[in-house]
């Protein structure tokens, strides 16, 4: 039975995504158009591209940079959410402020940042700090500002004050709205980490691929769209796991009121 | 001159209008968070004022605000700055359009066949997260900077925020008010109409509004990195010819669009779930 019931969910999980691979390998398998290469040669070519020396000098070189930017924007957009969630005053002044930072379409700050920081490394970590930060930075003055006041005065009449304050009350109840934060941010750091390496760059994913496309290169390009792919399935399937360990109370305890 | 537009943001927050019931002790603190919003959007603008008269950041890479505000105007006056804006709202809007009755259509149908939720549960993961900037080279070469390329990016980011919260919305049918429907003799229609469209309608709305979001930005996107026409490619035309102040002035439209798009898609939440809880809970608290 139970091994049934593992067949029954293999086939429904893997089901339709090979049926589409299959559709996908026969109904480009004797193609001619030059656009649309065979299924076969994209793969074949995949395993010629992406050796490991290409992992090495074009892959890593753009997830250290997302993952330098993307850790930076948690910390600066934490504190700083922190401190305007925590202070009335603060928020008032710079709400309206971060409302129009946020509404920024991130990419549109490649130009400017990059007067300041040229094409190097610190400009895309740059580009990604400034697109990553606005989600997590309002989703953590949300989450700080909706802290139970029950608890909140709970903790006080127990003399709990400064950093265990933070720690067990503020940061903790906020979590749920930081990781949702961070959750945007990370879709957001994957295109802008493409993206500026599309603008202005000499290695890196977004860079080796528009150098397929401007060659004509065209199963390489595909081979690299292709990987760009699987790179941000792996990244939102990492956050999850993540996501689940750090959030286990959180989503026991709605588990719990849901079905008491 | 960015208040004016601003001023509903600082508004609506705080409820100037408290309605029925509404508590009046709200009533005393918005003047102070409007005039508090004020002094940071000014103290904004007088640190962008003041830090390239000190020296401490070159006027060559940030002109002083009052410089970026004359090209702003100068710009206004020019007929290309509105057909640019005129490209970028015609991909968003056409864009945005095609994916939320797309995202719709085939979230109810998807989410309406238990079957074919299961089936295509993994494929919707899998696909969901592949960064529509992926496609970029794939956009260039079909269609180059034609209005398509811009579609393509904007359709394929956008139509995943809306059938996810559609899925996500039919889910959440209170099984109680579905037996109820169901022992009152409700038809398939019935049902639709009184029970799965109030239960779905918020997270299609929240849908739209993310959707609205991810498709200004990626109308952008396409603009600055492929060339199609708009804003976007104004920004980076004006950045190649060393043009700081046009760069500077179009990012502040892009961010006012933004803003504008965030309210107005607030606005037509707001409007299409007053009989919600949410809603009506934000008037009265």
């Amino acid at each position: 039975m139970t091994a049934l019931s593992v067949l029954r969910r293999g086939l429904l999980v893997l089901g339709l995504p090979a049926v589409l691979f299959t559709v996908w390998w026969f109904a480009t398998a004797g193609s001619t158009d030059f656009y649309f290469p065979p299924l076969a040669t994209i793969l074949e070519s995949f395993g010629k591209v992406w050796t490991a020396e290409r992992l090495l000098s074009d892959v890593v070189p753009s997830l250290l940079r997302l993952a330098a930017g993307y850790l930076l924007a948690v910390v600066v957009g934490v504190g700083l959410g922190l401190v305007v969630g925590m202070r009335r005053a603060v928020r008032d002044v710079l709400e309206p402020v971060l409302e129009l930072f946020r509404a920024i379409p991130p990419p549109v700050l490649i130009p400017v940042i990059m007067l300041f920081a040229g094409i190097g490394d610190t400009m895309k970590v740059l580009v990604i700090v400034s697109g990553c930060m606005w989600p997590i930075l309002l989703n953590t003055v949300e989450g700080v500002r909706a802290v139970d006041e029950v608890l909140g005065d709970t903790c006080r009449s127990y003399g709990i004050t400064g950093v265990a304050r933070l720690r067990h009350l503020v940061l903790r109840a906020a979590s749920p709205q930081i990781v949702t934060g961070m959750r945007q941010a990370l879709s957001i750091g994957i295109i802008l980490m493409v993206i500026s390496e599309m603008f202005a760059a000499s290695n890196g994913l977004g860079f080796t691929i528009v150098q397929f496309q401007r060659s004509f290169a065209i199963p390489e390009m595909w081979s690299g769209v292709l990987l760009l792919g699987i790179l941000g399935f792996l990244l939102s399937l990492l956050f999850r796991f993540a996501e689940n360990r750090a959030l286990a109370w959180y989503h026991g305890l709605r588990r719990a009121q849901r079905n008491p | 001159m960015t208040s004016p537009g601003l001023a509903p943001v600082l508004a609506e927050p705080a409820g100037t209008d408290p309605g029925p019931g509404g508590a009046p002790a709200r009533r005393g603190p918005v003047p102070v968070a409007v005039l508090r919003g004020l002094a940071g959007l000014a103290g904004l603008v007088a640190v962008l004022e003041v830090l390239p008269h000190t020296g401490l950041v070159s006027a060559d890479y940030l002109p002083p605000a009052s410089e970026t505000v004359r090209t702003l105007g100068t710009l206004l006056a020019e007929p290309t700055f509105w057909t640019a804006l005129g490209d970028t709202l015609t991909g968003w809007g056409v864009g945005l359009a095609v994916a939320v009755v797309a995202g719709v259509a085939a979230g109810v149908v998807i989410g309406s066949v238990p079957v074919l939720r299961a089936v295509t549960a993994s494929t919707i993961e899998f696909l969901r997260p592949i960064p529509s900037v992926a496609l970029i080279p794939v956009a260039v070469l079909l269609y180059g900077t034609d209005l398509r390329s811009k579609l393509l990016l904007v359709v394929y980011a956008s139509f995943w925020q809306v059938i996810v919260q559609v899925l996500a919305g039919m889910q959440d049918v209170d099984p109680v008010a579905e037996d109820t429907a169901r022992s009152y003799l409700l038809g398939t229609w019935g049902r639709v109409r009184h029970v799965l469209w109030p239960t779905a309608l918020p997270y299609v709305m929240t849908g739209v509004r993310l959707a609205a979001t991810v498709a200004l930005i990626l109308t952008i996107t396409a603009e600055l990195v492929i060339g199609a026409p708009g804003l976007g490619h104004e920004i980076a035309v004006a950045q190649v010819s060393g043009a700081v102040p046009e760069v500077y002035a179009l990012v502040l439209v892009t961010g006012l669009l933004g803003v504008a798009v965030n309210l107005a898609a607030r606005a037509v939440e707001r409007r299409a779930l007053h009989w919600h809880q949410s809603v009506r809970r934000e008037v009265t608290a």
